[in-house]
């Protein structure tokens, strides 16, 4: 599977590219996902679509469940710092 | 695909019952499209990459479930649903109304997650999530795993960690040893579901595996670092792990079918024999109408795909197979219920709704779900109490099914416009009616 590039807070990472957004994430050792209200991370919990634990902000387009998100080419992804 | 033509049917929900539902009905040449949340077919127990090795009947029944035969909306969501021929879905972005002229749900299941101090952290999945993100590309090679969860879902999650590298510290079932032992006798009745079980624990052999156990913490700073495990009198032992896959068995997800209105048994989408729901119109298929494992939810999937164009006979083995099927499925519901002594685990400080960070302390068990909603917010979050509502139904005997449109997180004006071109329901959904002065 070819590598692709997509961008971290803007930082350009490498990950192939047949995987979902969220395992890309935590390839790439991101494991904070959001944040709740105390600004406590928090992660997947499901992996299926039901939980929106993992939502992030893709393309700018805000609450995006990244186990539903293939990653390609390109893609920005913005997550809470770590 | 147009909106405008009229289709013969809709099949919510890509996994077996899904697929299998769709094909039967393609094959009579009916105008058939397939809607999945997910970017691929399978749903759950099938989930790959591409060159991931499949059943057959997997494979066979995803090349006949695909254009131009079926045709396939996926990574799109039915968000309403005014009428039941009327389905307004988002694909993916763009919301549009579908007609239809029958319904097939085969919306599957989900997990049961309890909550316990420290499920929030970073690491703490469900278990079939675990197989989900390893399957979906999350590396495991080297990291320490624990598995606590109940029934036989447990084995082919722990048998993908050791594939994929991670090294199992513990698989734990809650549910005690003669309740597991009874069970395993029961499987000598069906040697293809035994020959698996059996395949699955020499897969996993240098795990030790204990019965009547549970995490009662999990702790670490930013990321998952300790499981405490316990259970029945045993003493506390803490595991260092990387990940705890962990939930409470596996729910229907009825959300869609509760909004179409259709009747609800127990906690699944009641069917008659031709897996009709209560509503003219809509049909149901697999696991949302009760947990009981692919193989009945693919002969359920056949006779509601066959039952939804108006043929309301099908080879007699189905019906002997699906009876055969749905008795496991009570089997397993009794063997794997959730004990009671996973509610002992909640503290004043647990987060028990995830969307909202309402605490325990903040929960009167007194109250109704309804009146929690409006005190705390619990349940009014992003899931739509998909999670908290199953956690307090279990907790606090709460009655949490409340849904309301839209499903999931639709572009609303997409979604305003869909319902306004609709021919007015029953009655507004809640959500639209004014507050009474």
């Amino acid at each position: 599977m070819i590598d692709v590039v997509i961008l971290v807070n803007g930082v350009p990472r490498r990950v192939t590219g047949d995987i979902s957004l969220a395992a890309a994430l935590w390839r790439l050792d991101q494991v904070t996902f959001r944040q709740d209200t105390s600004g406590a991370p928090r992660a997947p919990l499901c992996a299926m679509g039901v939980c929106y634990e993992c939502r992030v902000t893709v393309d700018g387009v805000t609450g995006l469940r990244a186990c539903l998100v293939q990653v390609r080419e390109g893609l920005a992804v913005e997550v809470p710092h770590d | 695909m147009t909106e405008s033509r009229r289709l013969d049917l809709v099949v919510v929900g890509g996994g077996p019952a899904g697929l299998a539902a769709a094909e039967a009905a393609a094959r009579h040449g009916k105008q058939v499209l397939l809607i999945d949340q997910a970017p691929r077919l399978g749903g759950q127990i099938w989930r790959h990459r591409d060159g991931d090795p499949l059943p057959r009947v997997a494979r066979d029944l995803m090349r006949a479930a695909r254009p131009p035969r079926v045709s396939l909306a996926l990574g799109a969501s039915v968000v309403d649903a005014p009428t039941p021929d009327r389905l307004v879905v988002d694909f993916g972005g763009r919301v549009a109304t579908v007609e239809t002229t029958a319904v097939v749900l085969a919306t599957g299941a989900m997990e049961r997650f309890l909550p316990f101090p420290g499920w929030t952290l970073p690491g703490v999945v469900g278990v079939g999530a675990l197989q989900a993100l390893i399957k979906s590309g999350t590396p495991l090679a080297g990291a320490r795993v624990v598995i606590a969860g109940t029934g036989p879902l447990i084995w082919p999650v722990a048998e993908a960690v050791v594939r994929a590298g991670g090294i199992l510290e513990l698989i734990a079932e809650q549910a005690g040893r003669s309740a597991v032992v009874g069970f395993g006798a029961a499987l000598l009745t069906r040697p293809g579901l035994l020959g698996r079980a059996i395949g699955y624990r020499r897969a996993t052999w240098r795990a030790p595996f204990r019965t009547g156990s549970w995490p009662l913490r999990a702790e670490g700073g930013g990321r998952l670092e300790t499981v405490i495990m316990g259970g029945g009198g045993a003493r506390e032992s803490r595991i260092d792990a990387d990940w705890l896959a962990t939930a409470a068995g596996l729910i229907p997800r009825t959300d869609l079918g509760r909004l179409l209105g259709c009747r609800i048994e127990g906690d699944a989408l009641a069917v008659d024999a031709a897996q009709a729901t209560s509503v003219p119109g809509v049909w149901a298929a697999g696991e949302c109408t009760g947990v009981s494992g692919d193989e009945g939810a693919r002969i359920e999937g056949t006779i509601a795909g066959l039952a939804a164009i108006g043929i309301t006979e099908w080879p007699a083995p189905l019906t002997r197979r699906r009876t055969r099927t749905r008795a496991f499925g009570v089997r397993l519901a009794r063997t794997f219920a959730p004990r009671a002594e996973l509610r002992d685990r909640v503290e004043d400080s647990t987060m028990v709704c995830r969307c909202e960070d309402v605490r325990a302390g903040a929960l009167d068990p007194a109250w109704e779900f309804r009146q929690a909603k409006l005190w705390t917010r619990i349940g009014m979050g992003a899931c739509q109490a998909r999670v908290c509502g199953s956690a307090c139904s279990f907790l606090y005997g709460w009655d949490a099914n409340t849904v309301r449109p839209p499903l999931e997180q639709p572009q609303l004006g997409g979604w305003a416009r869909a319902i306004m071109a609709s021919p007015p329901r029953d009655g507004p959904p809640d959500s639209l009616v004014p507050p009474e002065s």
